[in-house]
């Protein structure tokens, strides 16, 4: 789970995390008394949830309230990566000598948080992580450790240059260290990280991302949730136990277990047809997932064919089969939709759906070839 | 031989009165599996059918032997039972449990290993040594005893690559399932070591996703350590970048774990990579000639 820049400035000031002053702001004139407050020049930010903004046009420093309220505007008429501004953050501009990269994250190759460094701050860290990886310092936290104080401070004066500098950092990590443990982060980023005139250094962005999976044991974050991270239909599916991404294409998908989820879309496109959506109905195989699953679908009216593709182990086919004749009475069909029905119980399936006039294929690339026929 | 276990293996079940765990005892059962007895904390001294159940695990080891531990409890309880599992010292712990949050994942996997013993998942399927024993979720029925290993980050589709070659007359040696979150217990890499010095296995099919580096570190093991010939299949291809889909594992990000990546790193380590799951016998055929 994501949460917004703003959001996550609230986090770091309760980890007592030293960022600027700011305020947030909804409507133009909102943003020109923020800054009034806050004393010129001041910093309109954009409030999304993905990254790329300050290219998109979304960050900008003003010197006037004409200039605020004109910012703020222009920020917030913007959709950047299909995502429409709703909120800017106005916050005070500071004088910078030099921005710094912090971060920390979950290594799967050290099976470790991973602390994250880099003294060419305030670009994109993806980009620089791919054109100059050596840029980018890392350190590993053993776990069920806290973090050993020279190894970090070791670390720290590879990347600042004054004990003042090494001193104020390491308390940063600390706590964010301390924030990301507490609070089941997958990602915490500060980019910049900036050192301003005094050799002071403070969190001039805040980015941070949640494990889902541990969403259940933080109520406080899951209240910070964004209705935009998904689309309403990815919304429903969560509602109803079904995990579901909403893809270009024009073939829905309904399939159990994630890896054969993927590897359907995969074949549909290999075959010459374009994935609508991934969607996994998960072990249990209530016959009520299978209508839900299909009303989520057909409500993307680009969807001309749908292929349902189950191999049976938790998942039973004839359960499934019921799914399908239920929906078939509770909803319109109106598109061709292709079964492969395989694993546990798929006789017992088979003659279920046989009985109502319908059929199922056994061969996932018989399956997959009729459905990317009837699509086009 | 195959690899982990075999006839031999002795299966406690952890949370065997719960609606899984009671239906995958039975299944295992059927299938021939050794199911020595389960574990429910304050359920100790009932019976599960046949199966006596304990209230803790090292209990139900000192009554039974047991040497393999199968894990059924919902996620924000499943790393208390991995720590018991480990502190009585049982040799193999599978998880099947979804949904463990990562941090806790961390910290056990260091827990484990401390302690010496082998754990495989979360979020898996399990493993099967078809004709001797059964640890997990897997249909039976699609497995056939014989001479491939399967190792996979994926169930369902695990089983769909199982079911080709079983209708192809490949049967399998043991099959594995690694999980499909971002820290597992075990990796390609432990396992393919362990095919490469098992006498039953002749062929290797790695069945692997977008997401992490799992494959290409697998990729560059065969090429310098592995003899025996390697398949490989890769699910995601056409995902999204940042999404995940369905396995916490499978989200590209920063430019890694992207499809091409580990495409290239097996075509690299001279292992064919099929398109479709329907390939993968007939490619493991010509290799072994």
């Amino acid at each position: 789970m994501k949460i917004h820049e703003y959001q996550g400035h609230e986090l770091f000031k309760q980890y007592e995390i030293k960022v600027a002053e700011a305020v947030l702001a909804g409507s133009p004139e909102e943003a020109e008394r923020a800054a009034e407050v806050l004393g010129y020049p001041v910093v309109i930010k954009a409030q999304v949830l993905v990254g790329g903004r300050g290219k998109a046009g979304g960050v900008k420093v003003v010197h006037s309230g004409q200039d605020a309220r004109g910012a703020a505007h222009a920020i917030l008429s913007l959709t950047i990566k299909d995502l429409p501004v709703e909120k800017v953050l106005v916050a005070k501009a500071l004088d910078i000598e030099q921005e710094y990269y912090l971060g920390l994250t979950v290594d799967r190759a050290s099976k470790a948080v991973t602390l994250m460094l880099s003294s060419a701050g305030g670009v994109e860290i993806e980009e620089l992580a791919e054109t100059e990886p050596e840029k980018i310092l890392k350190l590993s936290i053993p776990s069920g450790k806290e973090i050993d104080d020279d190894a970090l401070n070791g670390f720290l004066r590879k990347g600042f240059e004054s004990l003042k500098l090494v001193s104020q950092a390491s308390d940063t990590v600390k706590k964010l260290y301390r924030l990301f443990k507490e609070k089941d982060c997958s990602l915490v980023e500060i980019n910049p990280y900036a050192r301003l005139t005094g050799d002071e250094l403070i969190a001039l962005d805040a980015k941070i991302n949640f494990d889902d999976n541990a969403l259940f044991r933080h109520k406080d974050i899951l209240d910070l949730q964004n209705p935009e991270e998904y689309s309403d239909d990815e919304i429903k599916a969560r509602e109803v136990g079904l995990s579901f991404v909403s893809m270009d294409g024009d073939i829905g998908c309904i399939v159990n277990g994630a890896g054969l989820a993927m590897a359907t879309m995969d074949l549909i496109k290999h075959f010459g047809g374009s994935p609508a959506n991934f969607l996994d109905v998960g072990g249990s195989s209530n016959p009520e997932k299978v209508l839900n699953a299909l009303s989520i679908i057909l409500n993307n009216k680009k969807v001309k064919a749908i292929l349902i593709n189950i191999f049976g182990g938790i998942t039973r086919c004839d359960d499934i089969a019921n799914g399908i004749l239920l929906a078939n009475r509770q909803i319109e069909i109106p598109v061709p939709v292709v079964i492969r029905l395989i694993g546990t119980n798929d006789q017992e399936g088979r003659e279920i759906l046989t009985n109502a006039g319908l059929s199922a294929l056994e061969k996932l690339t018989e399956a997959v070839k009729e459905v990317v026929a009837l699509s086009h | 031989m195959s690899i982990l276990v075999d006839k031999n293996t002795k299966v406690m079940v952890q949370g065997i009165t719960g609606r899984d765990g009671s239906f995958h005892t039975r299944a295992m059962i059927d299938d021939g599996t050794s199911v020595v007895g389960g574990v429910t904390p304050g359920k100790g001294g009932q019976m599960m059918e046949s199966v006596p159940v304990f209230d803790t695990v090292a209990d139900c080891r000192d009554a039974t032997g047991a040497d393999c531990t199968v894990i059924f409890v919902p996620a924000r309880f499943a790393t208390s039972a991995v720590r018991e599992a480990a502190d009585a010292q049982i040799p193999l712990i599978v998880c099947i449990t979804e949904g463990v949050p990562v941090l806790d994942m961390i910290e056990m996997y260091s827990y484990v290993g401390d302690k010496g013993c082998r754990l495989i998942g979360p979020n898996c399927p399990g493993l099967i040594s078809p004709g001797k024993c059964k640890v997990g979720i897997m249909p039976y029925k699609i497995h056939l005893e014989g001479t491939i290993g399967v190792i996979s980050r994926s169930g369902t589709l695990t089983y769909e690559v199982v079911y080709n070659l079983t209708t192809s007359g490949l049967g399998q040696s043991t099959c594995v399932g690694i999980g499909g979150d971002p820290i597992v217990g075990t990796s390609f890499v432990d396992l393919l070591e362990l095919y490469e010095q098992d006498s039953q296995t002749e062929g290797v099919v790695l069945i692997g996703e977008i997401g992490g580096e799992s494959e290409e570190n697998a990729a560059s093991f065969i090429k310098e350590k592995m003899r025996k010939p390697v398949v490989s299949f890769i699910s995601g291809r056409t995902a999204p970048p940042g999404k995940r889909m369905g396995h916490a594992g499978a989200i590209i990000s920063g430019g890694k774990g992207t499809p091409e990546a580990k495409i290239s790193a097996f075509h690299d380590a001279g292992v064919p990579v099929a398109d479709r799951p329907d390939e993968i016998p007939g490619l493991l055929k010509e290799r072994m000639g």
